[in-house]
């Protein structure tokens, strides 16, 4: 972020912040940010005058999230959340089509289109982008957009903040994806004491900049900011022991480090769930009560769950152990295939959401035996 | 063989059911036509790719296409009754209405086969997403060596389309081996796994295309007969099944390994697949 576009680089100091909300408001977007909603750190639509949260932190270690207050007083202490971006731009449930049926039998088939909302979101994290963009390779293929994705897509502004402060389920600096936003955003704050240095990354995000008539960051501030960065990175604790990691995990399909692992996991889905990447849905239809229409959704789906692998009469991966590697080799294997990366960004959600504190990065030592 | 999908994601297509043909206790083919008349003029699809068929207010269900490419009027599909979408689909009668949309996947590679053998090797329904290969070859029949149909089933009661077989085998150039694993009273054929019948299939493993369908352990046994008469790993190929819900490699549902079944398949090369396909569980 403050490398390419430092001498562009604003300062909008904190007294200032509600004035950027107020210039995206104007812009027509509707605003989601941070909120506090059931002891986690949500997005939803900030109606002013409410502030953003001010001195809340995460705390998350494998199976555990805790608020907790930092002593600084920052808006952006808080590492990642439960969900970020994935469920404004690829809806938990949502209807594709609806049928019409007449008394004669006949069938009518129309699309369902999403209402146009133009949303910003205040407060999203490098990872949140790098998976947003492994999002986009998935919906938006060349010839196979996805239209409701799409529109959402296109409607979408983004105000990425630099992590200052990783949680210690956090490994983003080693899969490359944080914790400064280097690309993908709309506009890129990086925390101070006493304000934000800011960046534009798209013309829409330098409109809104201009609006705000700011003055330049100091090469001090723009310092500041690199170092944050770099110190937010030096204290991960946790990694990936290499980016690709896919023929080092399709060479031990038969690990026994698999029943080990499943014997642990709940098959609950949560890690799926807070995955910023995983895309998997299912196909459901309702018809309404008195016969005449039926809707065809999609619903967030989990390679977890006994349905993903239906098939006529038998499961695929009727046990544990199929699911579990499923997941992990698709995440971290065969997403080399299908994408040219690895699906996971770092965020470290999956380890602090899982009920029982299955830690991915330590599966993925245990399989590889430190040789990827 | 990619031919360019003329309906996509959705929604489907209103389509009439035509016929209903009980063709075993539990498998029935429905004949199909798109309400709108353009669109059914306008369909196309390959040997090898599938409908997703959808049952009002229940569901989608994927299903090869089993009738005639050439055939431009209906659209065939051979279906066992089993899941929720599949025993509703079965009840439908002539007149009644369901949703289409496709054709989806990569078919058969028949241009490949290029005046060499043909060898199909099917178990159980199997069958049907094979069946438009042989009437393929044998409506362009100058463009292909021998053709051979092997086809295991379980019971001897669930080999569906008995008089074809016996057609089929009369021909010229055609071999017929059918093998049940039990058998019944005047059961004409093989009693036994259908791999026993290999030894017999007449075929030149130097100029062949093999193609597969049925259930994976069937396959994976075909494999290892069909690769040790000296058929080239890359004249082998297969039909592979998974859970389907978008059909557009979307839903996730069908992915196995790197591939989308749905999109990338569902007919692979065996050198494709045969690595993941000796795990279980994908």
């Amino acid at each position: 972020m403050l490398s390419s576009q430092s001498d562009r680089a604003g300062f909008l100091p904190l007294a200032q912040l509600p004035s950027l909300l107020a210039r995206l408001r104007e812009r027509g977007y509707q605003c989601l940010g941070p909120t506090v909603e059931q002891g986690a750190i949500v997005m939803r639509e900030l109606e002013p005058p409410n502030d953003l949260p001010r001195g809340i932190q995460a705390e998350q270690t494998p199976g555990r999230y805790r608020l907790t207050s930092h002593p600084l007083n920052r808006y952006f202490a808080w590492a990642s959340g439960p969900q970020a971006i994935k469920p404004h731009t690829f809806a938990p449930k949502e209807s594709l089509w609806r049928v019409e049926r007449d008394e004669a039998g006949s069938l009518q088939f129309a699309a369902v289109h999403p209402p146009v909302v133009r949303q910003a979101i205040i407060g999203v994290r490098a990872c949140d982008l790098a998976a947003l963009a492994l999002q986009d390779a998935h919906f938006l293929r060349e010839g196979r957009r996805d239209a409701h994705y799409a529109q959402r897509r296109d409607h979408l502004f983004l105000v990425a903040v630099q992590c200052a402060e990783p949680a210690s389920t956090c490994f983003c600096a080693s899969t490359g994806d944080g914790p400064t936003p280097t690309a993908g955003y709309d506009l890129a704050l990086a925390e101070l004491a006493d304000g934000f240095v800011a960046v534009a990354g798209s013309d829409q995000g330098q409109a809104v900049l201009d609006d705000l008539n700011l003055s330049l960051a100091t090469s001090q501030q723009i310092e500041a900011a690199r170092q944050q960065g770099a110190s937010a990175a030096a204290v991960q604790t946790r990694s990936l022991p290499g980016r690709n990691l896919r023929d080092s995990l399709m060479s031990r399909l038969e690990h026994p480090r698999w029943d080990e692992v499943a014997a642990r996991c709940l098959a609950c889905g949560n890690c799926t769930a807070v995955c910023p990447t995983c895309f998997c849905h299912a196909e459901a239809d309702t018809p309404a009560l008195d016969g005449a229409t039926s809707e065809h959704e999609r619903i967030w789906d989990s390679c977890f769950s006994e349905a993903h692998g239906h098939l006529h009469g038998f499961n695929v991966r009727a046990d544990i152990r199929g699911r579990y590697r499923q997941w992990l080799t698709h995440k971290l294997a065969t997403w080399h295939d299908q994408f040219g990366r690895s699906g996971c960004v770092g965020c470290g959600r999956c380890i602090a959401w899982c009920p029982v504190g299955i830690d991915l990065t330590e599966e993925v030592a245990a399989l590889t035996e430190g040789q990827p | 063989m990619n031919v360019s999908n003329s309906l996509d994601a959705g929604p489907p297509h209103a389509a009439t059911v035509l016929a209903r043909i009980q063709e075993s206790p539990t498998i029935f083919t429905l004949q199909l036509r798109l309400d709108d008349a353009a669109a059914q003029a306008a369909y196309r699809f390959a040997p090898g790719q599938f409908n997703m068929l959808y049952l009002y207010g229940v569901g989608e269900v994927p299903i090869s296409i089993m009738s005639d490419p050439e055939e431009r009027d209906l659209i065939g599909h051979t279906i066992r009754a089993l899941g929720r979408v599949t025993r509703g689909l079965a009840a439908l009668k002539p007149g009644d209405r369901v949703g289409l949309r496709g054709p989806f996947g990569r078919g058969w590679p028949l241009q490949e086969v290029g005046g060499c053998d043909v060898v199909l090797v099917t178990g159980g329904l199997g069958c049907a997403p094979v069946v438009s290969v042989i009437h393929y070859v044998l409506r362009r029949r100058e463009r292909f060596g021998k053709l051979v149909i092997i086809q295991g089933v379980k019971h001897a009661e669930d080999l569906i389309w008995r008089e074809q077989y016996d057609r089929w085998a009369k021909l010229p150039d055609t071999q017929v081996l059918v093998a049940a694993s039990e058998g019944a009273p005047l059961w004409p054929w093989h009693v036994g796994r259908v791999t026993e019948l290999f030894s017999l299939a007449n075929f030149d493993p130097g100029c062949a295309v093999a193609m597969m369908c049925g259930p994976e352990g069937m396959m994976r046994s075909a494999a290892d007969a069909l690769l040790a008469r000296g058929l080239p790993e890359s004249r082998l190929y297969l039909s592979m099944e998974r859970n389907m819900q978008c059909a557009v490699g979307r839903c996730g549902h069908c992915q196995f390994g790197g591939a989308f079944v749905c999109r990338d398949g569902p007919v692979f090369n065996w050198g494709e697949v045969k690595a993941l396909l000796a795990h279980k569980g994908f």
